[in-house]
């Protein structure tokens, strides 16, 4: 065990040197996007927000012809009619984000008040249960149709997450979720960076991986292989069954702090969820 | 581990070819499947189907690996020689069996 903890420790550091990943957040996302426009260099940078479809040419027509008939309009559609409906006390969601619920950008965003990142689903089901309605799951299911409401209302807008430098354990949820995209884990012992960083746009099978740069940009998800509606969560569980790692809770402290990084680390591309995935 | 190496190599020198032949056709099992070595997700090999290459193409393996033992621990633990390595510890996670990786060698070896 001791030596698992030892080679990941090596293998972050490893690569923090690589890509002179020093200071702090501003200076990661600098070297992290750049990184992946050297690598692709034919990918307009606002176009990594489109996944592996950003890099593979081949299997983006398909994906466009896909997205002219989207998998994900019903989803909007059940979101828009569960939004609006009335809760017994005759609030409703709209009353906790606005009429028409274009808020993706404010996520997942650091409340000082309670140390802790909140992401837009954790907002959802505490507006929800504030309310005295049901929580809803957090994977799959209800959940995606309300996020895939809002996040269509939010289109275009600028992702923009804000780590306030007065609060240090807002860094720390970052420098946690960092850690986490680069430590080796599973009995595969891979990292997210492994596939998504290092090796982004390799075959592994049939399969490319996607770069890492605009991760959190288009969720939810409407996969083909699930079939369904998904979570950026739900997609943190399987990579982590791929590798054969035990995932982390939705929406725990860990995912959430993942989700933190991730999606910093997408700054300045545009939320454009819900999307169609492979 | 060393003690696992030197089994190896004992064994590799001690039995007859058509030991061999069957480790060989093992190895070759092993290594495809997806449920086991599942080499070909990387690794381009000859007759393999939606071969990855996020790995070196397997092929020339005795002129690269002269020492199979070395080729060996590179299974084992391949993040020795390069601790970024997407080449998962088949040995050291236990993957594959000490017996399995045996098999995966001398595949390897016939390639």
């Amino acid at each position: 065990m001791k030596k698992i903890i030892g080679s990941a420790l090596a293998g972050t550091l490893g690569l923090s040197i690589a890509f002179g990943i020093s200071a702090g957040p501003v200076e990661d996302q600098i070297a992290f996007q750049k990184y992946y426009e050297n690598r692709f260099p034919d990918t307009p940078t606002e176009d990594f927000a489109n996944g592996v479809y950003s890099i593979l040419p081949a299997a983006r027509e398909q994906w466009e012809a896909i997205e002219e008939f989207p998998p994900y309009e019903l989803a909007i559609e059940a979101g828009e009619e569960f939004y609006n409906k009335p809760f017994a006390n005759g609030k409703s969601l709209a009353d906790c984000f606005g009429a028409d619920g274009a808020v993706r950008n404010q996520y997942p965003k650091w409340d000082s008040e309670r140390g802790m990142v909140v992401t837009m689903e954790l907002a959802i089901n505490e507006c929800l249960t504030a309310n005295g309605e049901k929580p809803l799951k957090y994977k799959k299911g209800k959940i995606t149709e309300v996020t895939a409401f809002m996040s269509f209302n939010s289109r275009g807008q600028k992702v923009d997450v804000k780590i306030p430098s007065d609060d240090p354990r807002a860094l720390a949820a970052y420098e946690n979720g960092k850690e986490h995209f680069y430590t080796k884990r599973g009995q595969l012992n891979f990292a997210c960076a492994d596939c998504h960083l290092l090796t982004a746009g390799n075959l592994y099978r049939a399969d490319t991986t996607s770069p890492g740069f605009g991760h959190g940009t288009h969720w939810p998800v409407f996969r083909s292989k699930w079939q369904s509606m998904g979570t950026l969560h739900r997609r943190f569980g399987g990579c982590h069954k791929n590798i054969r790692a035990n995932p982390y809770k939705a929406q725990g402290e860990e995912y959430r702090n993942l989700e933190y990084f991730v999606t910093y680390m997408s700054n300045g591309l545009e939320f454009n969820g819900p999307a169609a995935r492979k | 581990m060393k003690k696992e190496l030197l089994t190896a190599l004992l064994a590799s020198a001690l039995v007859s070819p058509l030991a061999i032949a069957d480790a060989v056709k093992q190895g070759k099992e092993l290594a495809w499947s997806r449920k086991k070595g599942n080499c070909l997700t990387c690794h381009m090999v000859e007759g393999g189907q939606q071969t990855g290459n996020s790995g070196p193409p397997l092929m020339s393996i005795k002129a690269r690996y002269p020492d199979k033992a070395a080729l060996r621990e590179q299974i084992w633990d391949p993040t020795k020689r390069n601790p970024l390595t997407n080449m998962p510890p088949f040995g050291r996670n236990k993957i594959l069996t000490e017996a399995e990786i045996d098999q995966v060698v001398e595949y390897l070896y016939s390639l």
